[in-house]
């Protein structure tokens, strides 16, 4: 398992700007925004928090289909399904793969570009540990959603149409958990209930996968 | 009578031509008597005037939109856990009706909320839950068109609908969290006392006996057509190979 975790990250790392295209994806969405509502500073402040999430949202969606397209059609998910590591194992690490490559570059990078939307300064701490929380949930779900889609030619609108509504308990808490954070509220029950949906993700959605998985290669 | 007969599609086929004219009967007629009998003959509520009447399009549809998406997960437990064929050709055949369901509900919600909240749209939590499972509905719906081969297709999509319940529940309850309601509570259950006043309460349940009735004869109708788009796609693949 950890191999394969290994061996997806690497070629993630030389298959071109695998950390690279997400991140500047995000950065991109985060600059658009003040072109499209305008530069009012208190405005820009408010929307921040439901910005950051929406763009980590997007920058997730759009490397999910490389997760399992190119071992399906190279023939290595045959491969990795006939192997001892149940499919289940590798279906969690392809989504931590995938986290480690988007999510976690994201989780480090927003808080420095908070300055951008103009975030209230005691919210970059819990933009940071939602997103910590929370992208790894987002993941999670997208592998479940390339796994749906892998055996389709032109998967990738339909993965964007199954996914995006897995999203929204994710995107609720999270962006809930920073707006509460901004406003000086008390924000842990958000971070708690975002923790619980991403536990839960980890916990139910590698068989659902594997699962699928399965069905896909029959 | 047990429903694991029905796996066999000409059973199936045989026991639906009769009973769906009586089902769609009785479904013309609970809505006809339910929604006159609603429109003409209750008195006007002392708030919201006429606007009240809407009610008796407005809670069977929501009822049954949700009550669609139940049944399809029962239906794909059903396929998954049995290889029932007719079952999962009834979770595809009631998914658009399930999707009109919740289109007629938001719809009407529309409609009343201008006058009565002065707006057509709120941010509320079960408008905006309706407005997530209209989402989850056209998914699954695609999910059905993408996949070509017919097994593989109700595998997955049972699969989907399967996790997209748990997420549609966990969506519910995280819109709660994040903005309160405007929506009034439940019209019906059953352990209150008095929910809606008794005159607008018997065409209600008239009305949602109705369209329970008139979902199970489409659901039963598309299911008949489902079968037949398959038989005929057997043909033709006989055909080509003779």
């Amino acid at each position: 398992m950890i191999a394969l975790l290994w061996r997806d990250l690497r070629l993630a790392m030389r298959a071109g700007g695998g950390f690279g295209l997400g991140l500047a994806f995000f950065l991109i969405v985060v600059v658009l925004v003040p072109l499209g509502v305008g530069p009012q500073t208190e405005l820009l402040s408010r929307i921040a928090p439901g910005i950051f999430w929406i763009a980590s949202l997007l920058a997730a969606l759009l490397s999910l289909d490389r997760i399992f397209a190119l071992d399906f059609d190279d023939g290595s998910l045959a491969l990795l399904a006939t192997s001892p590591l149940p499919l289940e194992g590798a279906a969690l690490a392809k989504a931590i793969a995938h986290w480690i490559t988007t999510g976690l570059p994201l989780t480090i990078v927003a808080p420095a570009l908070g300055f951008l939307l103009a975030l209230a300064p005691e919210a970059y701490k819990y933009l940071l540990m939602s997103l910590l929380l929370g992208t790894p949930a987002l993941s999670m779900i997208g592998t479940f959603g390339a796994a749906l889609t892998v055996g389709l030619r032109r998967g990738g609108l339909l993965l964007s149409l199954l996914v995006l509504p897995l999203y929204v308990p994710t995107l609720i808490y999270g962006a809930e958990a920073v707006r509460r954070g901004a406003q000086g509220l008390d924000a842990s029950g958000a971070l708690i209930l975002l923790g619980v949906i991403t536990a839960g993700c980890f916990a139910v959605l590698p068989f659902a996968t594997a699962a699928t998985l399965r069905i896909n290669l029959r | 009578m047990s429903i694991w007969e029905y796996a066999n599609p000409k059973k199936f086929m045989a026991w639906t031509a009769p009973v769906l004219p009586v089902v769609f009967g009785g479904a013309a007629l609970c809505l006809i008597v339910g929604l006159v009998w609603g429109f003409f003959f209750t008195p006007d509520d002392y708030r919201q005037g006429s606007t009240v009447k809407i009610i008796y399009l407005h809670v069977p549809a929501a009822f049954f939109a949700i009550n669609a998406w139940i049944m399809m997960l029962v239906a794909s437990l059903i396929w998954v856990i049995r290889r029932h064929h007719v079952s999962a050709l009834a979770a595809r055949a009631a998914a658009p009706v399930g999707l009109t369901m919740t289109l007629i509900a938001l719809f009407t919600g529309a409609i009343w909320g201008q006058p009565m909240w002065g707006t057509y749209w709120a941010w509320d939590p079960r408008l905006t839950s309706f407005l997530i499972l209209f989402l989850f509905y056209l998914g699954y719906i695609a999910l059905w068109e993408a996949i070509e081969d017919p097994d593989t297709a109700a595998d997955l999509t049972s699969v989907l609908c399967m996790v997209g319940s748990i997420f549609a529940i966990l969506s519910r309850y995280a819109v709660n969290f994040w903005n309160q309601g405007l929506h009034q509570g439940a019209s019906l259950s059953l352990d209150k006392e008095e929910n809606v006043s008794n005159v607008f309460w018997q065409p209600l349940v008239i009305c949602i006996v109705g369209f329970g009735l008139l979902f199970i004869g489409l659901v039963l109708l598309r299911t008949r057509t489902e079968i037949r788009v398959r038989r005929m796609r057997a043909l033709e693949a006989r055909a080509r190979r003779a």
